[in-house]
């Protein structure tokens, strides 16, 4: 019966070969390749840890810089998203939810690269933020100064990143049953107890998802510190690509390489530990 | 969680402030939103705007002709650009039609396990796995090329394409192609003229997808791409770093019109039955 039921598939998983291939070869083949040249010292052919030494004496401050801008830039796009996606779900005044719907989607199409270039001439000490509060009184000229460092690149990621976890988050908050909102708001309960104590609790696992694929995305963005800090600290894909390009030192960059994994690993076991003990399976 | 303990202060604002407040929140949100955007389109006209002027001091499109001039490279950049998409598209669905068709079907073994499969490179930060691609790529004859690059966007894209397909063939039912077979079609045929048409709209909600992050796609380019590859996002950068606002900007307003084309007209492609069940 089994391999009756094995033989009905194999025509199904020739068609699924091809693409599995193609992932396997051009994906999990250079990721082994990284994880495994991290440790690998390329002038006398042996293994040894030489690079991470290397790598945390040189790149040290700039491995604590990425996991504070992207922790922080995730943790701001948390709050964020939960309160547009509680607004779009309880608000209710509806022109007001209409149009917070209608604006708040727009960076989420627009390129990291774009996005990097708008907050390039948005944030600069000239840009358009500094003119706009002192045209508003609220900054003086002479304490204007441009926002083009770390601070930026937390600006860059939240901007782009908020409408992808408000548009998942307001998707499955969406699809909750109301009646429990409505018997809680019937009882005199405010709109951010609700928020908190009963649509939060049901929507965490979508809440998980999209905060953890943002902090991937973060971690993985080359041209947005490329473009938005000059010089350093900087971020860690700047200096992988700085090490191979400028140095031809795989070795380095790939013991870089292996941090960042680390840290995305560290996200997913996190997630996966929630979603045990939570007793539910992860969505 | 239980907030019991700290019982929130429960205030009622006057209609009045309340409105007033809801106003300002939206508009603050509205400023950040298109302040950026509004910011790049001024520099796109602007011929000289210096500190501390607030807006430029010389408008017009001199900058339009610079950019489209042949030997400034953009419109270079920009037709290799449109080029690798396409290649990239075609790549994908060649790869996602099947395995998506595949996927589809609740009966294949360890299917949860595939979709996840085509969700690594998603899950995994890729700027290291680029270079090393580049590395294996330089030892093939493949960085500087065309057909390099299109490999790496086609890998960064074929988890939405694959997603897709799966969730677009997934919403058929089975009963259309029942009713095909027992007409005395073979399977290939039912599939050519059932279940293929019938899934066509999911199929080009990713083809739009892969096309979009083709164009978008930065890090694969930059390593694999060198030194003869240069799409837009690339010259982009290039203008950008030269301190070049107006060019920078006028090329980052080419690369913005496709996907705010997208964003219109993607609801029209991608039914909520099928995005409901992407990735399921």
């Amino acid at each position: 019966m089994a391999t009756l039921r094995l033989r009905k598939s194999l025509p199904l998983l020739a068609l699924l070969m091809p693409a599995l291939l193609m992932v396997g070869l051009l994906f999990v083949y250079p990721l082994l390749f990284s994880l495994a040249y991290a440790f690998r010292d390329e002038s006398s052919g042996g293994w040894y840890l030489g690079n991470f030494t290397k790598a945390f004496a040189l790149y040290g401050g700039d491995i604590w810089l990425t996991v504070v801008v992207t922790l922080l830039s995730t943790a701001l796009v948390g709050v964020l998203a939960v309160a547009i996606a509680g607004y779009l779900t309880l608000g209710e005044n509806s022109r007001a939810v209409a149009a917070l719907r209608w604006i708040y989607r727009w960076p989420m199409f627009i390129p990291f690269v774009v996005a990097a270039q708008l907050m390039r001439t948005f944030l600069a000490k000239s840009g358009m933020l500094n003119n706009s509060l002192m045209s508003l009184g609220l900054l003086e000229p002479l304490n204007a100064m441009s926002l083009l460092d770390w601070r930026g690149v937390v600006v860059t990621f939240v901007w782009k990143q908020l409408p992808f976890a408000a548009l998942l988050i307001s998707g499955a908050m969406a699809s909750m049953d109301r009646s429990l909102m409505e018997s809680a708001r019937g009882l005199g309960a405010g709109r951010l107890r609700i928020l908190l104590e009963i649509v939060l609790p049901q929507v965490s696992a979508t809440v998980w998802v999209s905060l953890i694929l943002s902090f991937v995305t973060m971690l993985s963005a080359l041209s947005v510190p490329m473009m938005i800090i000059a010089g350093s600290p900087t971020m860690l894909t700047v200096d992988m690509a700085w090490r191979v390009n400028s140095y031809g030192d795989y070795g380095v960059a790939n013991a870089l390489g292996f941090v960042s994994f680390a840290m995305s690993g560290l996200a997913a076991w996190f997630y996966l530990r929630q979603g045990l003990r939570e007793g539910g399976q992860p969505t | 969680m239980t907030l019991d303990r700290f019982p929130l202060v429960q205030f009622r604002v006057p209609g009045i402030a309340s409105s007033l407040l809801r106003f300002a929140l939206i508009g603050l949100l509205a400023a950040a939103v298109f302040g950026p955007l509004l910011n790049m389109l001024i520099w796109t006209v602007a011929e000289a705007w210096y500190f501390p002027a607030k807006l430029p001091i010389r408008w017009g499109f001199a900058f339009w002709s610079k950019v489209f001039r042949p030997e400034a490279g953009a419109m270079k950049a920009l037709s290799t650009s449109l080029l690798i998409a396409c290649m990239t598209v075609a790549l994908s669905l060649v790869l996602a039609i099947p395995a998506g068709y595949a996927l589809s079907k609740r009966k294949l073994p360890l299917r949860s396990l595939f979709l996840l499969f085509f969700l690594l490179p998603q899950a995994f930060p890729t700027v290291a796995v680029h270079m090393n691609i580049a590395r294996i790529f330089y030892g093939l004859g493949l960085t500087g090329t065309i057909w390099g690059v299109m490999l790496v966007h086609a890998i960064q894209g074929l988890v939405f394409a694959v997603w897709i397909a799966s969730a677009a063939f997934a919403a058929i039912g089975e009963d259309q192609v029942e009713a095909a077979r027992n007409l005395g079609a073979t399977p290939l045929r039912a599939f050519m003229t059932v279940s293929l048409p019938l899934a066509a709209p999911g199929l080009m909600a990713s083809a739009i997808f892969v096309f979009l992050i083709s164009l978008d796609e930065f890090s694969g380019t930059f390593f694999v791409g060198v030194p003869d590859v240069r799409t837009l996002p690339l010259t982009m950068l290039n203008a950008a770093l030269e301190g070049n606002y107006q060019i920078a900007s006028i090329t980052a307003l080419l690369l913005l019109v496709p996907s705010i084309l997208f964003m219109l007209f993607v609801e029209r492609f991608l039914k909520a039955d099928v995005l409901a069940s992407v990735g399921k």
